[in-house]
């Protein structure tokens, strides 16, 4: 049965997910294995992207599928099954820039995959990602951003997360519209990725190399 | 002797339509989407390119005389005290959310609910009117309260509805839509007497008129990304039908803005149909066809459509052969210029892509070589423009004349 719940995600068929999630919850079955179907279904939905068979419309769409079932389950949920994060994530779109589209696609699927994720929103200051990167201590670090003026500020950010000396205790990636791997190398990052499926594919990575 | 303005002017147009229409020109023609750079340039600020005709106006003249590119990109600059009167949140702009040495920025939302497009199929110009103009512009708030704004269909038995105008909040937001109206006046003025200037400096510009693809209006401006992407699976009758109700509009603005300028070229910016936004599948059902009956209008009216294809392209282009050879000009960003070269060669003109990074990160040489590496294999037999692939807000000006300069020495064709 729980292939099918798994399938039904996968392949973005709304009405038949739902109706399996709320005969297993009727039926007793514990909510953190219908959480662990829904996990299961979206690792192969960034398989799917990967592979150019998903776009971002499907990565959306199974995203609210994805919330559907997760308000469904929620009620039924008992507040120990909190599950074990992956690893941490600071992401935000970085100062001066509004564009939030990119920059929540990517929090989703980290989110998604199993990372605790601490988005900052959009227009962040550079002193606001080292105050967090201070607090939450995360491994990932994701700097957002649609425009040119973005290249200065992921700049300005780099600089600040290195003068506050955290710049060894995390890696960062950057992304966004116009943002490629050269403005990757004037902003000091660690690397570009263009699309949310291959920035969860190495954060993945970064966080077992950690 | 030097050349006139005037001979100067023809000679530009001549290069371009030359490459539009598939025909060696005498060199790669050279154009820049100059956004906001000449506020940087000339020591601006970007709010004053919101608000300062004069200023602005000033300092575009000012970038086109320095730089002499072939023609002049008008900037996509709506007057700040025009937004400011009418309370618009659907973008931000200098001095009014973003700072003032920094672009406008749109803001995404869904302006237009799931369940809303029958209300719009059925009146759009009432719920355009009460139901949209009050969401994204907070002054016009009160214009909810107006009567349906088809029953004056009932002659003078409704006259009295007018009494509605009248009332305190709805005369208040009248008020606003009379200040903002006589803003944008001015600033039309002001912008159509800078065009002039500039088409005297001996600068055509690219396009007089400008459009969008229909489905970009919809999820722009209407549904949001999100709400057009769950459409596609939920509700995918309806979002097609609002791209096709929309499209008539989309021509009309096209062909009426053409006739206003004189100008027969078109710009169409693109958003979201790009290669990352959706497969080509999708794009085949949800963007291209009214996308393409767009474009065939304008060539119908003897029109030239210039799409700017922002963003990846690469896995669209064979789709573009479907329009007919040599009528249409394709603005590329970060597609693969030699495919697009090699897929459309003899059939559409290329402009680009000199990337953004490269402009405001690195080197003249580096410009220099890139811009090379372009002339050489898509400037080839003719049927390019050498330009950026977007906006220039923050590029370095030794890059931007690298690669005027450059264009101009090495994309001799004789």
């Amino acid at each position: 049965m729980t292939d099918n719940l798994v399938d039904a995600i996968a392949d973005l068929k709304e009405e038949e997910a739902l109706r399996i999630v709320k005969s297993k919850l009727d039926s007793g079955e514990p909510p953190a294995k219908i959480l662990e179907a829904s996990r299961k279904a979206l690792e192969i939905v960034g398989a799917r992207f990967a592979k150019c068979e998903y776009f971002i419309p499907d990565l959306v769409y199974s995203g609210e599928i994805l919330k559907e079932i997760s308000e469904l389950v929620k009620p039924k949920l008992k507040g120990a099954t909190q599950l074990e994060h992956l690893g941490k994530c600071v992401i935000g779109t970085v100062a001066g820039d509004i564009h939030d589209i990119g920059k929540d696609i990517v929090a989703f699927m980290l989110d998604a995959n199993g990372f605790e994720v601490v988005d900052l929103g959009v227009d962040v200051p550079a002193r606001k990602f080292v105050e967090k990167i201070q607090e939450v201590n995360p491994q990932v670090v994701g700097l957002s951003g649609f425009l040119t003026l973005a290249f200065d500020s992921m700049k300005e950010t780099v600089e600040a997360i290195r003068a506050a000396g955290l710049r060894d205790k995390v890696k960062i990636m950057v992304g966004g519209g116009q943002i490629d791997d050269e403005v990757r190398k004037y902003a000091g990052a660690d690397a570009y990725r263009p699309d949310a499926v291959a920035a969860v594919l190495l954060a993945k990575e970064w966080v077992r190399r950690a | 002797m030097a050349k006139t303005p005037a001979e100067l002017y023809r000679e530009r147009t001549r290069r371009v339509e030359d490459a539009i229409q598939l025909k060696v020109p005498d060199r790669v023609p050279l154009v820049v989407s100059f956004g906001l750079f000449p506020a940087k340039y000339a020591g601006i600020t970007c709010q004053d390119a919101y608000y300062d005709s004069e200023k602005w106006g000033a300092a575009v003249k000012k970038t086109l005389l320095d730089f002499k590119p072939d023609m002049y990109h008008g900037s996509a600059i709506v007057s700040g005290a025009v937004l400011g009167h009418l309370g618009c949140t659907q973008v931000k702009w200098p001095g009014d959310g973003v700072s003032p040495h920094h672009t406008h920025q749109f803001v995404e939302g869904e302006y237009m609910k799931a369940d809303e497009y029958d209300a719009f199929f059925e009146d759009p110009s009432d719920w355009v009117v009460r139901t949209y103009m009050p969401r994204i512009y907070k002054n016009l708030g009160p214009l909810k309260s107006l009567p349906r704004l088809s029953s004056m269909v009932f002659g003078y038995g409704q006259a009295m509805q007018v009494g509605a105008l009248a009332a305190p909040d709805v005369a208040g937001a009248l008020d606003a839509l009379v200040k903002a109206g006589l803003a944008a006046r001015d600033w039309q003025a002001a912008h159509n007497s800078l065009h002039k200037e500039i088409i005297e400096l001996g600068f055509p510009l690219v396009s007089g008129p400008s459009t969008n693809a229909p489905f970009d209006m919809v999820t722009d401006y209407l549904r949001g990304m999100r709400g057009t992407m769950l459409d596609m699976y939920r509700q995918p009758e309806k979002l097609i039908k609002a791209c096709e109700m929309l499209l008539p509009l989309l021509i009309e603005r096209g062909v009426s803005g053409a006739r206003r300028s004189g100008n027969p070229r078109v710009f169409i910016p693109t958003h979201r149909g790009s290669d990352g936004f959706m497969s080509l599948k999708q794009f085949e059902i949800f963007y291209w066809p009214t996308f393409k009956k767009l474009m065939m209008a304008f060539i119908d009216e003897g029109l030239t459509p210039c799409p700017f294809l922002e963003g990846d392209w690469t896995q669209r282009l064979e789709i573009l052969l479907e329009l007919p050879k040599g009528k249409v000009l394709g603005h590329f960003d970060r597609t693969d210029m030699k495919r697009a070269k090699e897929v459309l060669v003899g059939h559409m003109c290329i402009r680009g892509n000199v990337p953004s990074s490269l402009l405001q990160t690195r080197s003249p040489q580096e410009v220099i070589d890139y811009c090379k590496q372009l002339i050489d294999v898509v400037g080839k037999g003719g049927g390019f423009i050498m330009a950026p692939g977007c906006v220039v807000d923050e590029a370095k000006p030794e890059n931007i004349r690298a690669m005027i300069d450059f264009t101009k020495e090495y994309g001799v064709y004789h």
